[in-house]
């Protein structure tokens, strides 16, 4: 079965008592038992849901894992599988991480006496070099957020395998139909699904696929001890937006491609991070590993003056955080995304002020650009 | 052999109880616009979700039996459901209707159904006197309110309904102000039933919907034909609300209307006030009748002030209350009938009523009663 098709019938969501070729919403929390012997498959709606069950042999289809797992928002996928390590544990994580991630491992998870080592996940040898004793895991983004850098996950995964490590991917920023690190020997794919997924800047979700049954057991038993689950009526959404993944991300890839190159012909430009361009760092490994370029890019302006005027003035797009959308979104990473990094540290990772990023909504590409040249020309 | 249940444990339970195929105490929503078949000539039973769909079969179901009815059909809104009853006429058809009713329906007769040769007469229905003078040849339904909106006049539903039975017409009863917890109009004789579902039924202010209920066999398929070909249906979603709502119904009703009996007796008793009008005050018209048909008064109530300039400060300053139109929803809201909800009836008869710049309508919600009387008490006075 080709992506496309999978993406409609991959979760057999036809309901067999009805015929509903919509999956019905299962908004319930408990299940009547009608043989106190033998318990159905379903008793309590933290641990399985019919509706979200849906969601979650879908997410494992398309990423081509055992299990898949949907939790109430990206972040609490993340947490939770995080939580599957224990103190004394060391995990390796890339430089440029999404800000939340950050905080959690920083914050949160230090708490616990996990250990955490950040390096430039673009280079090979750092990530060699950082292994320990007690490395347990590499976690990792790619392409990175907001830059754009590329990891080579097959080469990185097989040296996590060397030293018994799990490798972990956050595949928001491609989904399963550009990349899918499952097959390039990576143990674990986790998703915002608030983003390209679920598609429509309407819904929360959080999903999980491994590779193999012995971590899905691990993973399962942090989700229904931790609860962070995701409800039916976003279980459904999230089912809904999934089926038009394919042909949104066709269209958004196709217009970030002419914004990244209409953006590097401006001279107010200073530099455009997108992997549809020659000029991209890592572009020949992303291409090796990956369908696309996506529809979230970078760029930056050679003065902050340019940047406050461009933010302040852009029309027809939402300044705001998230990416993913049918909506073009404009974020500014210093401010938002990537707030909870210290200046220091996001300006060393190349995050300065004059940074810009840019999650490519459906809109018509010539609107768009003119909206962009408008605000840049003020 | 199976226990009859009781209205309440119906209300929380629904038709079925749950989903049969994975025990889903909550009837699942079918968000689905169509219906696989398991081949030629096997259909599950639902093909196309505007003729059928299981989320809002459940909530038809459910409110019939509460009803006392064979069968119910969803509606997307309440005036979508009066609508589909009026399509069972035809042009120079002529029916009867209570005078005081809400605008809505008013507008519909006189102005849309007008123009296709449907003739209406609005009188007095609390005076069956009044029906038996106007029904003529051509007479083919008297489609009452009551209590009324906004008057609360009390129309006796087995007197109307020994006329209608006589003279082969059609008794229609709007039941959305007393609800089957409180009154069934098919038990008194009437043969259909008509809820805007958005009111009590719902219960949250969250949702619109509308419901027939009736019990003759022929009646009921001219009316889902009418459903299925002008397709004003419920969606699975307001369908599963309306079902999470009547879970509460009994409760919420039975709280409201404690709250409505206090607030009833304080607005009778201030200063300011020259007349409250709600079925459950002792000396108001309709009391007995009211009881004699049905067990509660529901938790809508209109008053009129002593003083018209009173009005603009009160609706400016309830601060609990909001001042909003619709009603039997668990937030309590103050509405001006003459220029909402009845803003559609000629000024001719809203004087004739008593829908004038002094009265005033409230629908009592489940807050704490002492919050709503202190509310009131600042803005009318004592």
């Amino acid at each position: 079965m080709n992506f496309g098709t999978k993406l409609i019938h991959a979760s057999g969501d036809i309901d067999p008592t009805t015929g509903s070729v919509s999956t019905p919403i299962y908004q319930t929390s408990t299940f009547h038992q009608f043989d106190i012997e033998n318990f159905g498959k379903y008793d309590y709606a933290r641990s399985g849901n019919p509706t979200r069950d849906v969601v979650e042999k879908l997410i494992a289809e398309l990423e081509g894992g055992e299990c898949g797992f949907a939790f109430a928002s990206g972040m609490a996928a993340i947490c939770s599988v995080l939580s599957i390590f224990s103190a004394g544990d060391h995990i390796i994580i890339c430089g440029d991480v999404y800000g939340g991630t950050y905080r959690a491992t920083t914050k949160l998870f230090s708490r616990f006496n996990i250990e955490f080592t950040f390096v430039d996940a673009s280079n090979i040898e750092e990530i060699k070099n950082a292994f320990k004793e007690n490395t347990k895991g590499l976690y990792l983004e790619t392409p990175s957020n907001p830059l754009l850098k590329v990891t080579d996950l097959r080469a990185a995964s097989k040296i996590a395998k060397e030293h018994s490590a799990i490798t972990i991917v956050d595949n928001t920023f491609m989904s399963p139909y550009l990349q899918r690190p499952l097959e390039l020997g990576v143990d674990i794919v986790l998703h915002s699904a608030t983003k390209f997924l679920g598609g429509h800047s309407d819904v929360l979700a959080g999903l999980v696929v491994t590779k193999t049954k012995e971590l899905g057991d691990r993973v399962y038993q942090i989700q229904n001890t931790f609860g962070a689950v995701l409800g039916p009526q976003d279980s459904w959404l999230l089912a809904r937006g999934i089926k038009t993944l394919k042909v949104r991300l066709d269209a958004l890839q196709k217009s970030a491609q002419k914004l990244a190159e209409w953006l590097e012909s401006r001279a107010e430009v200073e530099k455009v991070y997108y992997l549809g361009l020659e000029s991209m760092e890592g572009r020949e490994i992303h291409l090796e590993q990956a369908d696309g370029a996506g529809a979230v890019l970078s760029f930056k302006f050679k003065t902050l003056e340019r940047t406050t005027i461009f933010l302040n003035n852009v029309k027809n797009v939402a300044v705001a955080v998230s990416l993913g959308s049918v909506e073009t979104i404009v974020s500014y990473p210093a401010k938002m995304s990537h707030a909870s990094i210290p200046k220091a540290e996001r300006e060393e990772l190349g995050i300065t002020d004059t940074l810009i990023r840019v999650s490519v909504g459906l809109e018509d590409i010539e609107d768009l650009i003119e909206s962009f040249k408008e605000a840049i020309e003020l | 052999m199976t226990l009859k249940k009781s209205f309440e444990t119906i209300a929380v339970s629904g038709v079925s109880g749950g989903d049969k195929a994975t025990g889903a105490i909550s009837y699942p929503i079918y968000q689905s616009a169509t219906f696989k078949h398991h081949g030629l000539n096997n259909s599950t039973g639902y093909d196309y979700s505007r003729a059928q769909n299981p989320t809002r079969e459940e909530a038809e179901k459910t409110l019939a039996i509460l009803e006392c009815g064979k069968e119910a059909i969803g509606f997307s809104s309440g005036v979508s459901a009066i609508t589909a009853c009026i399509h069972l006429f035809k042009s120079g058809d002529h029916i009867i209707l209570s005078d005081d009713l809400y605008g809505g329906t008013y507008r519909l007769f006189e102005e849309i159904y007008k123009d296709f040769g449907l003739k209406a007469t609005f009188v007095d229905t609390t005076n069956t006197k009044n029906i038996l003078d106007t029904v003529k040849e051509n007479t083919k339904a008297i489609f009452i309110e009551t209590p009324s909106n906004p008057m609360m006049k009390v129309t006796d539903i087995r007197e109307v309904a020994e006329i209608t039975k006589k003279n082969k017409l059609l008794l229609i009863v709007d039941n959305t102000f007393l609800t089957p917890y409180y009154q069934k109009p098919l038990e008194l004789g009437a043969d259909l039933v008509i809820h805007s579902g958005t009111k009590y039924l719902g219960g949250h202010h969250d949702l619109l919907a509308g419901f027939i209920v009736g019990n003759d066999e022929g009646i009921l398929q001219k009316l889902r034909r009418i459903h299925m070909s002008t397709g004003a249906t419920l969606s699975p979603f307001d369908s599963w609300l309306i079902l999470r709502g009547i879970k509460t119904l009994h409760i919420r009703l039975d709280r409201a209307q404690e709250n409505s009996i206090k607030i009833a007796k304080f607005l009778e008793n201030n200063s300011k006030v020259e007349k409250v009008y709600y079925v459950g005050l002792e000396n108001f018209e309709g009391y007995e009748l009211n009881k004699k048909q049905s067990t509660g008064f529901g938790a809508t109530l209109s008053f009129r002030v002593k003083d018209k300039e009173l009005v603009p400060k009160i609706l400016e300053s309830v601060k609990v209350i909001r001042f909003a139109e619709s009603l039997g929803g668990v937030e309590t809201l103050i509405t001006y009938p003459i220029t909402q909800t009845h803003s559609e009836i000629p000024d001719q008869i809203k004087q004739r009523l008593g829908v004038d710049e002094y009265l005033l309508r409230l629908s009592i919600g489940i807050e704490n009663v002492d919050d709503l009387i202190k509310d009131l008490e600042n803005a009318i006075g004592k």
